[in-house]
């Protein structure tokens, strides 16, 4: 307990009017799905139900497809391309009118504090819209030759844990490319694709152009899967995308895949600590850990391992965790029953291998799904909880002694989606940058994003990059 | 006795045709070999029949390579090539020679096919330092972060060369794979091996690091898929394999996420553009604060 109490601040929930239900977007209306299926969707942090939601099946999948060819053929392809990227900026700069809105509704169906719903998801899905909307009559500069074509119709698959953001890393570069696109959110958190929805509505865009299916992994399989399509974008899991690249391997489609990490935060002994102790954090505890690129295992050099382990420690003691509308909140709620299932699942596993399991005091409300942030020590390379990925709070902290070590343990994974190092020494970035094997390296950072910086992993973590130039060929014939 | 009895005919000394693995000509482990024919059916040889075994020892002599070569300078890794295609120049005849009695083709597209299988490795070792300037970026991203983007090799990656294109689709479908730093293993044509197995006594005497290049023959259906499910390959051209054995290898690739190139049917004379290199190049991102 500090000198100070905090005096609750929520943010108001007035900004959001939640409908009773909502159905399927397709060709630009909202439309019931064809078996009258749905399911609900609530809050993590209360359990309280938010909104029924239509459950696509493969007939609302079809119609959803051939809304968005027909807009392909008619519409959007003929359109000239910087009206299209007109329609973009539109949209950014819906997004950004009703951002508060967007932010508040994101945490209340996710569980994340609005501190980062606001200043991070919202702010950068605005952005992506922002960038793309300038590529879309820019294309022929962008290296791919003098005249990249669109590739069709895009299926898009995205995960819970950045709703909206993921969704403007699918939708904004496929549209500036010159694609239609049929979306399915998560099913856990399908309300800020159905708002999406309606900004669409409301910046006129053409029927069919973006099209938006709720419904949970079969619907998900029924789009990827459906000969319709041209191109399929997923992100999520890596067991998943292993499935969809099988099933993708038979036919012509384009495939992108974001799928998961175990990176490595590998903090040298002269490295600034309390900077690299802010990193750690931020590397793990960030969304809850939700993230595929957190930096889940801690490397810490033998020499300061005492002092960057104290320090953490002291600092995870101030982490408020709680009602995700609460702007003090830090850590908000695990965004599913069955996620906390698999967090608690492996913590006791690295219990049970023998690693020493820490968290700080930390009281946990009573409804909704809850994990306290958490850090494992005496974790060894072959312990699961330093092997797979958690996407949870649970850092596991591992030590080396010397540079090639580090590099050893940090590339001794199937992933190889980021990396973070600390260091005060320019060269050993720079080194340690060439040989970790990731698609992004945080020097002196992380998990930093932005529509003009690609992103996208190695080996296991999946194929493709998103944002910047190297983002738009997973949308163009090339 | 008689004066007019003809000298005998010399008797030519014939090749054995072997793998090249790790730098080294070993035969098949297995002990087996198969019959290489010209196009009329006349015997040429006998090839060595790769195994599984090969395959996967191939793979090992490649993963051992490639911290070495991806290391290299990119400025090193164009001469090293640009000297491969200096000792192909040397043989040219011969490679003339042995394209032509595998693909059956006349005297004069034979040599056009030699020469452009030449002039395609100065092409690609000229990318070498070239590739990351045209394919790196810097980002503006909006903050006090200095981020750039650079690309690099995928690992290990198997080639299933095409199968009609000896030598011009052999070396179209290697360079562009080693040019970026990865290290391969290639599956010749099955129907005309000959010709790549000739260029593996180049690659030996050139300075191409034991192991870069690795170069197998056999029976595609039987090799390949050991290559397209081997957890420790990176990537997988499947050009050279029939369309329903590439979705078999697309699908075993899917067990560890390989990048699959699969190209639709290519004229080898043809400009090849940067696919092929871009196929096994993965993009990192770096990003470092600025300030004082």
């Amino acid at each position: 307990m500090g000198k100070f109490e905090y005096a609750p601040a929520p943010e108001s929930r007035s900004v959001v009017s939640l409908r009773e239900s909502y159905g399927l977007f397709i060709n630009g209306e909202f439309t019931p799905s064809a078996d009258g299926r749905a399911f609900k969707t609530i809050s993590p942090a209360t359990e309280e139900v938010l909104a029924e939601v239509a459950e696509a099946g493969p007939a609302d999948v079809d119609r959803a497809v051939t809304a968005a060819r027909r807009a392909y053929e008619r519409t959007w392809s003929v359109l000239p391309a910087k009206e299209r990227g007109k329609y973009l900026f539109r949209i950014a700069r819906i997004i950004q009118e009703r951002s508060r809105e967007l932010a508040v509704l994101e945490s209340l169906d996710n569980g994340k504090p609005i501190r980062e719903s606001r200043d991070v998801d919202i702010p950068l899905v605005a952005a992506h819209f922002f960038y793309h909307a300038g590529w879309a009559d820019k294309l022929e500069y962008a290296g791919y030759g003098p005249a990249p074509k669109a590739l069709g119709v895009a299926g898009q698959v995205i995960p819970w844990n950045f709703p909206l953001l993921m969704l403007a890393w699918k939708i904004a570069p496929a549209l500036a490319c010159g694609n239609t696109v049929v979306l399915k959110p998560a099913e856990t958190t399908p309300l800020t694709a159905l708002t999406f929805a309606e900004i669409c509505q409301q910046a006129d865009l053409p029927p069919g152009v973006v099209n938006i299916l709720t419904g949970a992994g079969d619907t998900g399989k029924a789009l990827v899967t459906h000969p319709g399509i041209d191109k399929v974008a997923f992100t999520g899991s890596t067991e998943v995308g292993k499935e969809i690249a099988r099933d993708c391997a038979p036919t012509r489609k384009k495939v992108t895949l974001e799928l998961g990490g175990k990176a490595a935060n590998i903090v040298f002994e002269d490295a600034p600590v309390d900077q690299a102790v802010e990193g750690i954090v931020n590397g793990i505890f960030f969304n809850q850990g939700h993230v595929c690129c957190a930096g889940s295992r801690l490397l810490v050099q033998e020499s300061v391992y005492d002092q960057v382990l104290a320090s953490l420690q002291r600092r995870l003691a101030t982490l408020r965790l709680g009602d995700p509308l609460d702007k003090n909140t830090d850590v908000g709620a695990i965004n599913s029953a069955a996620q906390l299932a698999k967090i608690r699942e492996l913590s006791e596993v690295g219990e049970a291998e023998g690693a020493q399991r820490w968290s700080p005091p930390c009281e946990l409300p009573v409804k909704g799904f809850w994990f306290p942030p958490t850090v494992f020590t005496g974790v060894s390379q072959a312990h699961r909880i330093a092997r797979e990925e958690i996407f949870g709070p649970v850092l596991s902290v591992l030590t080396f002694r010397t540079p090639a070590e580090a590099v050893e343990k940090a590339n001794n994974t199937p992933y190889g989606l980021s990396a973070g190092v600390w260091t005060d020494k320019g060269s050993r970035i720079l080194w340690m940058a060439s040989r970790l094997r990731a698609g992004v390296v945080w020097a002196n950072t992380f998990n930093k994003f932005d529509p003009s910086s690609p992103f996208g992993g190695y080996k296991e973590s999946g194929y493709g990059r998103e944002g910047g130039r190297h983002g738009l060929e997973a949308y163009l014939d090339v | 006795m008689s004066d007019t009895a003809t000298a005998p005919t010399r008797l030519s000394v014939r090749k054995t045709y072997k793998l090249y693995i790790g730098g080294a000509f070993p035969r098949s482990e297995s002990g087996r070999s198969y019959v290489v024919t010209d196009h009329k059916g006349g015997f040429l040889a006998n090839a060595a029949l790769a195994s599984r075994k090969d395959a996967r020892d191939a793979v090992v002599a490649a993963r051992k390579a490639f911290a070495g070569w991806s290391g290299a300078t990119a400025y090193n890794r164009g001469q090293v090539l640009y000297r491969v295609a200096e000792l192909l120049e040397g043989r040219r005849a011969q490679f003339t020679a042995e394209v032509r009695a595998a693909e059956g083709l006349g005297a004069r597209q034979a040599e056009a096919v030699a020469e452009a299988a030449i002039d395609r490795w100065v092409w690609y070792a000229g990318w070498a330092d070239k590739i990351a300037q045209v394919r790196g970026a810097a980002n503006p991203v909006a903050g006090p972060f200095f981020n750039f983007s650079l690309p690099e090799p995928s690992g290990v990656v198997a080639v299933i060369a095409p199968e009609a294109s000896s030598l011009l689709g052999f070396v179209s479908v290697v360079a562009p794979a080693v040019v970026t730093g990865n290290t391969v293993v290639v599956l010749a044509s099955e129907r005309c091996p000959l010709p790549a197995v000739s260029l593996t006594e180049v690659l030996a005497t050139s300075d191409v690091p034991g192991g870069v290049i690795n170069v197998l023959t056999g029976r595609t259906a039987e090799v390949a898929p050991w290559l397209a499910s081997h957890m420790d390959v990176n990537a997988i051209d499947v050009t050279g394999a029939p369309d329903s054995l590439a979705d078999d290898l697309a699908v075993a690739a899917a067990e560890n996420l390989k990048r699959v190139l699969r190209p639709a049917a290519e004229d080898w004379i043809q400009p090849p553009g940067l696919k092929r290199m871009l196929a096994y190049l993965e993009t990192k991102t770096v990003w470092h604060p600025t300030g004082t």
